[in-house]
């Protein structure tokens, strides 16, 4: 974990209310996809935890959705803007447990993280499929990124207003795949947890204090005993989750 | 050169700065973002005879100038703490630690307190009869003058190191539990553990923290700490490690002139985890700035 200030590059919309924030600053911190920031915003107390959904050297890209007072304020700051920031937190994905044809699933915010981790497997020569979630057309943001990546990306709508009509279970019922890594709206993840085949990864969320272990805000059991979503998570693998 | 040693119950600390249970953990998280040996020293988190999950989440809030936690002691329990956390502690803090234990009964208290008083490393046992985030325990100790001083004599017959109460603001009259435990032979008095709080979410119409209540801790609740450590420092002849939102060098200093020997750093250490850091190498600067040569004669100067 490094604590760097971030200045911002580029903070655009990409749907009504989710938007794309690039910075500039050290990015050596990062030692895996699936690892969060955490952002400090003037006037508020409690840092922002967000993931990270591309990172190049010195450069650092992030999706965000405006829920509340943080992000709302975020998606208003304008270019140049300097925050400080807890980068390269959390545990991440582990790629190398992969096979040679995983499938990553986002579903709505839970996209971004997917991103990274994608380019990851692909670099590491495996043949990735993308199931990104969304309830409707207009909501939907990242296929070109991963089609742009060579991923095959299939896109699902609860409405069927674009790609497969339902849930993202309903595209993996369809796929061949040898592991799965997914973050997403919890009962997502349960009702990946219940119809994949094989073992996977999961990115969970949780109330967080600190973000990096120090305050037990955000503990979970597990069949491997207590963690906390942000130091020894937020990925989880499939076999030590307790629903 | 100014002088920023303090001294609690005859163990010299470098400066006056204890990163305060329960935001710090057993210090090797932090040890890893820098040497952690330049703290006063630091209260490792709250210990119980059993190991406890604490209470379900979400656990944590966000208020005005701070936070809600309902953590509630969660903890690896006694023994554990002992065969598993406190050797990685040595590893990286090679100084005299305040170990904080918490109990649902007066057994419990003495029996964590007897365990942990045969550890070497331990300089002061801080005894937590405030925890607002536990039923049938925790802070149901510290809201009588009565049960805090049967706490503090059931522990101080099990240790001869130093016994530390730490008290709870959610009472009537802090001053008068203060002496209580002075006259029960406490050695020295924490205060304040978090004040009683609240946040409700408009969306969910619901309280945030699955507790609904936790406590309330932050820069928020500083003046509150102040004008209690103020009062209960006219009131006992025993030392105050003074605690509640500091979360600067000039905090540590107005705590101290309220009446703090030493000063816990809480919240401030989880939006920040290198504030303890930064506090340690401004207050020579910010010392000299109010013409203050030797930290501890400022103690209580406010009175």
């Amino acid at each position: 974990m490094n604590n760097v200030i971030y200045t911002i590059k580029s903070n655009e919309k990409l749907t009504e209310n989710v938007f794309k924030m690039v910075f500039e600053g050290d990015t050596s911190a990062v030692t895996a996809s699936g690892q969060f920031i955490n952002i400090k915003i003037d006037s508020l107390y409690l840092r922002r935890p967000i993931s990270i959904f591309d990172c190049k050297e010195n450069e650092l890209t992030i999706i965000y959705k405006v829920v509340g007072t943080g992000t709302e304020m975020m998606s208003k700051m304008p270019v140049g803007t300097k925050l400080d920031v807890l980068v390269g937190l959390g545990n991440g994905f582990d790629t190398s447990v992969s096979g040679d044809n995983p499938v990553v699933i986002g579903g709505g915010v839970g996209v971004p993280p997917m991103y990274y981790l994608a380019k990851k497997l692909i670099a590491e020569g495996k043949k990735v499929t993308a199931i990104l979630g969304f309830n409707k057309a207009d909501e939907v943001f990242g296929k070109e990124d991963f089609e742009a990546i060579g991923c095959r990306t299939i896109v699902t709508t609860v409405d069927g207003s674009m790609g497969v009509k339902g849930f993202v279970t309903d595209a993996l019922k369809d796929i061949d795949y040898s592991y799965f890594f997914t973050c997403g709206p919890e009962p997502m993840l349960k009702a990946l947890y219940n119809a994949s085949e094989t073992s996977g990864q999961f990115s969970f969320e949780e109330r967080m204090g600190c973000g990096f272990g120090a305050c037990m805000g955000c503990s979970c059991k597990t069949k491997y005993g207590n963690k906390r979503i942000c130091k020894d998570g937020p990925v989880l693998v499939k076999e030590e989750i307790i629903w | 050169m100014v002088n920023t040693k303090v001294n609690l119950s005859g163990i010299e600390l470098d400066n006056p700065l204890i990163p305060a249970s329960g935001t710090f953990g057993f210090g090797y998280e932090f040890a890893e973002l820098y040497d952690i040996n330049i703290l006063g020293s630091f209260s490792f988190k709250g210990t119980t005879k059993e190991p406890r999950f604490g209470n379900p989440t979400p656990r944590i809030a966000e208020c005005y100038s701070g936070m809600i936690n309902s953590v509630g002691l969660q903890n690896p329990g006694i023994e554990k703490v002992i065969s598993e956390e406190l050797p990685k502690l040595r590893e990286c803090f090679h100084k005299p630690v305040v170990a904080n234990i918490s109990g649902f009964s007066l057994d419990e208290y003495v029996y964590c307190c007897e365990k942990i008083d045969k550890e070497e490393q331990v300089g002061i046992i801080e005894v937590n009869i405030s925890c607002p985030n536990v039923h049938g325990g925790g802070m149901s100790f510290g809201t009588s003058c009565e049960s805090a001083a049967e706490v503090t004599k059931a522990v101080k017959a099990f240790t001869s190191k130093p016994v530390y109460i730490k008290l709870s603001p959610n009472v009537t009259d802090i001053v008068s539990i203060a002496k209580a435990c002075e006259e029960a032979g406490a050695d020295g008095i924490s205060m304040i553990n978090t004040l009683m709080g609240m946040r409700i979410d408009l969306k969910t119409k619901k309280p945030v923290v699955y507790n609904k209540s936790g406590g309330y801790s932050g820069p928020a609740i500083l003046p509150v700490a102040l004008s209690m450590v103020y009062k209960v420092y006219e009131a006992v002849n025993i030392p105050i490690i003074g605690m509640g939102g500091i979360s600067t060098a000039e905090n540590v200093i107005e705590m101290m002139l309220a009446g703090a020997t030493a000063v816990e750093i809480g919240a401030a250490n989880l939006i920040d985890p290198f504030v303890c850091k930064k506090i340690i190498e401004d207050l020579p600067a910010v010392m000299q700035k109010y013409g203050i040569n030797n930290l501890k004669d400022i103690i209580g100067g406010a009175h």
